[in-house]
């Protein structure tokens, strides 16, 4: 009988949700369209911006070539700069974005050059500006060339070999499995965004299951009937918790095929250096570690938003605690914060850290436990409140 | 059967202290009878309903309501009652079925009587020309119909009923005290809160005036009438409501 109940007030919720246009846009719409919209439309625009800003031809000035025209000349002779007759007022034109960059080469420059002394080479740009950054870039680029022809010929002139100066050479080579590289890179993210998706997913029905039904009179209609409230705040739970798991859910899957879109779209513009093969089955794990989380949320959200006398009301409750996530899901991406046994209770940060470790392949079983467990026993004292609360008169009808 | 006995409820307000909504409400009402309790705005008709329905917890005494006390057993209360009131609204997302079929099965009722029982309300109260359509697409009256069938779905042997003509238009108020006139008929027990005279008049058995949480008099119309010396129960109620208040006055 009792789990007939709770069955016939979820498939209500289930119905009236389904019939609801913001509950799906929250629930289903969002974490679909999120990552795609975020990752791929972001990416791809950058990568669009940086291509149009490389295919530009910048202008830009050589201050003091009188006396250094062969090195002048290395700037002269390139095909992707354009050189401009010197102005005075070059610092503006930068600011002002007329020109992207200038050289000034100091007074004297060849002959202390000759002499062995180590004249400077400023090169003016446009901090933080694209377009500007590049053009120095190049800049530099040629001016090293150009030392390290100067350097050659140098040795050369000393009969000694170009290894003279370069006695040993160094090279970074990774030896982690691509899934490390791509867990430690992205773990974080997951587990967080799972995290953050969860409770997103479950805010929307709390508030409408509790401070809506109350805002919209149903609340006395339904307490007028025999079901115990037990019963129909646990009807109502699973029904926040299935909002929630179906938008955790969503989003891993639309933030999977999304990476995957990603990476194809970098490995075709070259850059496939990036490793970003994340295991299914971590994702998995990812997901059952959410679960108590999930549950959690989808207790203590609609006993937060029952207070409210209007849907209104209860948003201004529920929001601030998106802070509640944010702050310590954030904080576990800090250097240097690692699980450890007092961290594996606090809520949230223990899930997040924990997450981290799961994508990288690393599963420590005893904190695993613990965090499964610490999360449960929270989850039950939300529930039970939750059930309190539904049986405090001035609580439900609160004025 | 509804018996109240000594009922009593207190709120605890931050600003105004302690607010006693009811006080030592005493009164019966038998099967086929329609008691009306009448009283203004804040008398306390819809906190004592709200006792009687199990929705508040009384603060002293008691009632027992189809013969279950509400506080000892009031899920049995809550089963054996139909409550309707200007707060209880209906769900928006359902159709009028649906609603009705929710609150069938919270009721405990099978699928096959449920759904004779639907058939048979539906019909009764016409309703089957908006039978699919959604609750936030039906007009006032055809609103007060589902919730009619929704309060009526478990065939309760009491009744319960909070201004139940407050904002329908005559039509949809006439239907509606011509249905409780015809659960009466049925043998129930009803209890009708009001603040309008001449619905009180044409529907109840034994009249009850409310005021300031304390049930005033009692009487059939014709007892009131001859207590009073009055003919108009505009009159008697003004009389009974001011030497109360003229009474707290002196004390």
């Amino acid at each position: 009988m009792s789990l007939r109940n709770v069955g016939i007030v979820y498939r209500k919720e289930l119905t009236e949700s389904l019939r609801d246009r913001r509950t799906l846009i929250s629930t289903i719409a969002v974490p679909i369209l999120m990552f795609p919209m975020l990752m791929v439309g972001f990416s791809f625009v950058a990568l669009k911006l940086v291509g149009a800003a490389r295919k530009e031809v910048p202008k830009i000035m050589i201050l003091g070539a009188e006396d250094a025209p062969e090195v002048a000349n290395v700037f002269t002779k390139l095909s992707e700069v354009e050189v401009v007759p010197v102005a005075s007022d070059y610092r503006e034109q930068i600011s002002n974005k007329k020109i992207r960059a200038a050289v000034e080469l100091p007074k004297n420059f060849r002959a202390a050059f000759d002499r062995g002394e180590s004249p400077v080479v400023k090169v003016y740009m446009y901090d933080g500006d694209l377009k500007s950054s590049l053009a120095a870039n190049r800049l530099e680029k040629s001016l090293q060339e150009y030392r390290k022809e100067t350097v050659v010929q140098r040795l050369a002139s000393k009969n000694l070999p170009a290894s003279f100066i370069d006695p040993f050479k160094i090279s970074q080579q990774n030896v982690a499995p691509p899934e490390k590289v791509g867990g430690a890179t992205f773990g974080g993210m997951i587990g967080y965004m799972v995290m953050l998706l969860s409770m997103t997913g479950a805010m929307y029905p709390a508030m409408d299951l509790t401070a809506g039904e109350k805002e919209r009179g149903t609340m006395e209609t339904i307490l007028s009937s025999p079901i115990l409230r037990t019963h129909l705040v646990l009807g109502k739970f699973f029904l926040v918790l299935t909002a929630s798991l179906t938008t955790a859910g969503l989003a891993v899957t639309s933030m999977g095929i999304s990476f995957g879109v990603l990476k194809g779209i970098l490995m075709s513009q070259g850059a496939g250096g990036m490793n970003m093969t994340i295991s299914l089955k971590s994702v998995l794990a990812v997901f059952i570690m959410a679960l108590p989380l999930s549950v959690l949320f989808s207790a203590v959200l609609p006993t937060i938003a029952l207070f409210a006398k209007s849907y209104k009301e209860a948003q201004s409750y529920l929001t601030p605690l998106t802070f509640l996530v944010v702050i310590p899901a954030v904080s576990s991406f800090l250097p240097g914060v690692e699980l450890n046994p007092r961290l594996a209770i606090i809520p949230i940060l223990n899930t997040s850290l924990v997450c981290r470790e799961i994508v990288t392949g690393t599963y420590h079983w005893n904190y695993i436990a613990l965090i499964f467990a610490s999360t449960c026993v929270y989850a039950a004292v939300a529930l039970f409140i939750a059930v309190k609360m539904f049986q405090r008169e001035d609580v439900l009808f609160r004025t | 059967m509804i018996e109240a006995r000594q009922l009593s409820k207190q709120f605890h307000d931050k600003k105004r202290g302690v607010i006693r909504a009811v006080e030592n409400v005493t009164f019966c009402c038998q099967p086929g009878q329609i008691y009306g309790l009448l009283g203004a705005n804040g008398a306390g008709k819809t906190t004592t309903l709200r006792l009687l329905a199990t929705i508040l917890e009384p603060t002293q005494g008691t009632a027992i309501v189809a013969g279950y006390d509400i506080i000892e057993q009031p899920q049995k209360v809550r089963a054996h009652i139909g409550f309707l009131s200007t707060a209880t609204a209906l769900y928006a997302r359902l159709n009028a079925q649906e609603m009705v079929e929710y609150f069938g099965r919270l009721y405990g009722m099978n699928e096959a009587a449920l759904q004779g029982r639907v058939d048979e309300l539906f019909g009764r109260l016409e309703m089957n020309d908006f039978r699919d359509r959604r609750c936030d697409k039906l007009s006032t009256g055809m609103k007060q119909k589902v919730s009619i069938a929704r309060t009526l779905v478990h065939d309760p042997p009491v009744m319960i009923f909070d201004e139940p003509t407050q904002g329908l238009d005559i039509m949809a108020a006439r239907t509606t005290v011509a249905f409780i006139r015809e659960l009466r008929q049925e043998g129930k027990t009803i209890i009708v809160s009001t603040h309008i005279m001449s619905e009180v008049q044409k529907l109840c058995d034994i009249i009850g005036i409310i005021d300031g949480g304390r049930l005033l008099a009692e009487g059939t119309l014709a007892e009131l009438r001859e207590r009073f010396a009055e003919q108009d129960l505009e009159e008697i109620f003004v009389k009974v409501v001011e030497s109360a208040h003229l009474a707290a006055g002196k004390n």
